[in-house]
């Protein structure tokens, strides 16, 4: 039985206090104790910001690499032993701009990732510049007239690269938020959970009360259906008065690791070498 | 020395010269000699000037020879630019209604290359199997081993491609035996099949050394001239469980390869020096979290994109310094195939017992080039995957640290999944257990650590090899591939008189300095050879040996060495 207290981590906390990562590091921690995962068979790779400390906070095997390339350090993860459950987690900089290229390619890629991206609409790290998801107009030190480029929208991207789960969670909704973190873990194929969450220390603009006053669930008013792709082309652009959050979109396709030929029977990290059987490739050459 | 023997064929990209040269290459190897095959393309699909060319010897060959013996032209442009290298009495095979050259020169045979083709083979793209008919009826070679190698080269594209080539071969040696009047002197007399050694590019031999070394996880973009290494790694990848996973860019590859090799797999990829810049940012990483990868660097020319289908050694300061900060690694930069063989199962094993980047340079002239080699030997590779724990030789579960201090800086390693343990891996300067820190104290120690491990790398770098090992008046100082032509002219310089030899390394970060190199090297005046600017390897080696480098030898021209070429400048600098 994995209780809270084996996902435990003794390193002292280095965010600001009232921080949204707080609540995304339970909402996490409670998802992976609802799921009854083993912290020595989970990974959670991170990059450089913030958010790219939290999988200091627990414990499990985390690999903090190089801001912006989460993902393909977690694809050669998952392709070496994908018996383990991979999770990436990173700040929007590090996802949405300095990662760009991988994220739309592991997207592609359909690997068997859960990618929690803490978006709060800037650079907190680095101390509050603007991000590729700040607010166009925005203004800090980096853009003193104000933002000049509208922000990506990391669910329409999302979406467009046929990836098989698109969420939006609040930090502000700690039990929605670990609901959907499972739903991004048990779901075949790379998830995305685009997390909403306010910078107390830099972002005055997107606050918890500006959030909160706007976020509501897909699923409270009416049925949503999130298999209808046109349906969430249309929920994923969504901003402003109201910001919907939930599973936008959920679509079937086989996985990278799936469709592996050398890992059908076991995976790489089990495989043993035996070199009596390179025989026939050096008889090509002679 | 017996059969020395170089055949160029030079046409336009897409007019099947590295067939011709593969075809050929491929008999004499079955037959028992050594072959050298170098590609000289430009970087383009159709049309420009490409030439490979062919040579035969009854020993050993690893370099190109300016003394063309016979030279097949496929178009006009070959016999502008290639028939000064014919030497005198060599041949020139054309095709003097298509090229419309004409020449009194007996030794310029013009024979109807394309109307064979089109009679005998049904097409015009026969004429590359006219033309090696021709030139085995012109080497005194039977036409029976190349009906053979036919064969089997076209079986898979069925019946009626074998048969036009064979019948397009048989009508270009016939048409020679018949109608070529001339005493050609330079023969490779027929010897019985053998099928004991290989014929294999640098490219090839690299590739299998890391499949023999238990290769399980490649990630790469390709990029000239690595591709070669990418795509024979694809080729078998089914066969032999091995992920390769093309990535969008070479970040992605190189943090694949770093994932990989954290989750248990052993990992690697290749790149050339532009792809490699692209790497450098991974490299670190690998430095910092000490996690084992192996990345081959398939030099070019450069800056930016330079000259992508030509040879260079530039890239050897660049990889020894890459990424910022300090971390011990391992350059290797093998000369010969058997060696880049056996060099792939030393890197793999240093990089995990080290826990840290190994690098393997080549370039596109030892890259791309086919070498005959005796049969290499998989099993001779050792896998020693290092320290890496599980069960009960983890002295702890609760408390297992993944950055254990310890006095050869390498600390135990668990793999994900495989024990009950967790690991925690950071770029940022961490604790013993991985966790982040900013305290001078861990800092430091943490450096030391880090930095010890090349106290053990050092220890295990091979020396030189010397060649012959007299004492000497001429010594060539060179690394990689420019191995074969120094070999032979040291080999020319002590026919003729001149008492030189070679000094070859391979191993060569950290430089195995020794007090050796004082005792060999007193007498000798020293010339590196290299192919770049600077003398890259001569500033290494004399900053880490004290030893001062008389003289450098260097091109920068995009084309390899010749022995020929080194000689010349040998006695010029005396």
């Amino acid at each position: 039985m994995v209780t809270l207290e084996d996902y435990h981590s003794d390193d002292p906390v280095a965010w600001c206090p009232g921080c949204g990562n707080f609540s995304i590091l339970e909402a996490l921690k409670n998802a992976l104790v609802e799921l009854q995962e083993k912290p020595s068979e989970i990974v959670i790779v991170s990059g450089i910001g913030q958010a790219a400390k939290t999988p200091h906070y627990l414990r499990c095997n985390t690999f903090n690499g190089l801001h912006g390339r989460t993902l393909p350090v977690a694809t050669g993860i998952k392709l070496a032993n994908h018996e383990l459950t991979v999770l990436a987690e990173g700040g929007d900089g590090d996802g949405y701009t300095e990662g760009g290229n991988h994220f739309i390619h592991a997207m592609r890629r359909n690997i068997d990732l859960t990618y929690l991206v803490h978006n709060n609409q800037i650079y907190g790290l680095t101390k509050g510049q603007t991000s590729p998801t700040s607010e166009l107009g925005y203004v800090s030190k980096t853009t003193p007239m104000g933002a000049l480029n509208p922000p990506l929208n990391p669910l329409l991207l999302a979406i467009a690269s046929d990836c098989g789960f698109v969420a939006r969670g609040f930090s502000g909704d700690t039990l929605h938020l670990s609901n959907l973190i499972q739903e991004g873990i048990l779901h075949k194929g790379f998830a995305l959970i685009d997390i909403l969450q306010p910078c107390v220390s830099f972002n005055r603009v997107n606050t918890f009360q500006w959030y909160s006053s706007r976020v509501y669930k897909i699923n409270d008013e009416e049925e949503y259906d999130p298999t209808n792709r046109l349906k969430a082309f249309e929920i994923a652009q969504e901003w402003g008065e109201r910001i919907p959050i939930g599973i936008i979109y959920r679509g079937e396709r086989s996985t990278l690791n799936e469709q592996e030929p050398a890992i059908r029977e076991e995976s790489l990290v089990k495989q043993r070498i035996d070199q009596s059987t390179f025989e026939s490739i050096f008889g090509s050459f002679k | 020395m017996g059969v020395d023997v170089s055949i160029r064929i030079g046409g336009q990209a897409g007019q099947g010269m590295q067939s011709i040269s593969f075809i050929m290459g491929k008999i004499f190897t079955r037959h028992g000699y050594y072959v050298f095959i170098n590609q000289d393309v430009e970087s383009r699909i159709r049309g420009g000037h490409n030439f490979n060319q062919v040579r035969v010897q009854e020993e050993p060959v690893h370099a190109i020879s300016d003394e063309v013996n016979l030279l097949i032209a496929l178009d006009k442009g070959t016999i502008d630019q290639d028939l000064s290298d014919l030497i005198e009495g060599g041949v020139l095979i054309f095709d003097g209604p298509t090229t419309g050259f004409t020449s009194d020169n007996p030794n310029h045979f013009s024979m109807p290359l394309e109307k064979l083709a089109t009679q005998a083979g049904k097409s015009k793209i026969m004429v590359n199997s006219v033309a090696t008919g021709a030139a085995l009826a012109l080497l005194g070679y039977d036409l029976q081993s190349l009906l053979v190698r036919l064969e089997e080269e076209f079986v898979a594209k069925g019946k009626e491609i074998v048969a036009n080539n064979r019948e397009s071969a048989s009508a270009g040696y016939r048409y020679v035996q018949e109608n070529y009047k001339g005493v050609y002197p330079y023969r490779i007399p027929p010897t019985p099949l053998k099928r004991k050694k290989m014929l294999l590019t640098g490219s090839q031999a690299m590739a299998l050394g890391a499949i023999c070394s238990g290769l399980k996880f490649y990630s790469g973009y390709p990029m000239s001239p690595s591709t070669p290494i990418m795509e024979f790694i694809a080729s078998i990848s089914e066969e032999y469980d091995i992920i390769l996973e093309p990535a969008e860019d070479e970040i992605a590859a190189m943090n694949m390869v770093i994932g990989a090799s954290f989750g248990g797999a052993r990992a690697m990829t290749a790149t050339s020096g532009g792809g490699f810049c692209l790497m450098v940012e991974g490299l670190g990483l690998a430095g910092m979290t000490e996690t084992p990868i192996v990345v081959v660097v398939v030099q070019r020319p450069g800056p930016a994109t330079g000259l992508p289908t030509r040879t260079e050694q530039a890239d050897l300061r660049f990889t020894i310094h890459a990424a910022h900060g300090e971390f011990p690694r391992a350059v290797f930069a093998p000369g010969y195939p058997e060696q880049a063989f056996y060099t792939m199962g030393k890197a793999f094993n240093m990089a995990e017992r080290y826990q840290t980047p190994v690098i393997i340079l080549g370039d596109q002239h030892f890259n791309d080039s086919y070498f005959t080699v005796d049969e290499l030997d998989g099993r001779q590779i050792r896998i020693d995957r290092g320290d890496i724990v599980s069960g009960d030789k983890i002295p702890s579960v609760e408390g297992y640290k993944r950055y254990a201090w310890g006095e050869s800086g390498i600390s135990p390693r668990i793999l994900p999944g495989q024990s009950a343990a967790v690991s925690y891996v950071d770029s940022d300067e961490h604790t013993e257990t991985g966790h982040i820190t900013e305290s001078s104290e861990v800092r430091k120690r943490m450096v030391l650590k880090r930095m010890r491990k090349l106290d053990g790398i050092s220890r295990e770098m091979g020396p030189p090899e010397m060649y012959p090992s007299n004492d000497a008046d001429v010594v060539l100082l060179g690394w990689g591939s420019t191995y074969g032509a120094m070999k032979e002219a040291v080999h020319f310089m002590n026919r003729e008189g001149l008492r030189a030899k070679m000094l070859h390394f391979s191993e060569i970060y950290p430089l195995p300095a020794r007090n050796f190199f004082k005792k060999t090297l007193k007498d000798g005046k020293i010339f590196a050879v290299e192919n770049n600017y600077s003398g890259q390897f001569a500033d290494l080696f004399s900053f880490e040996t004290g030893i001062p480098i008389s003289q450098k030898i260097l091109k920068y021209d995009g084309r390899p060495f010749s022995p020929q070429e080194i000689i010349a400048q040998v006695k010029e600098k005396m």
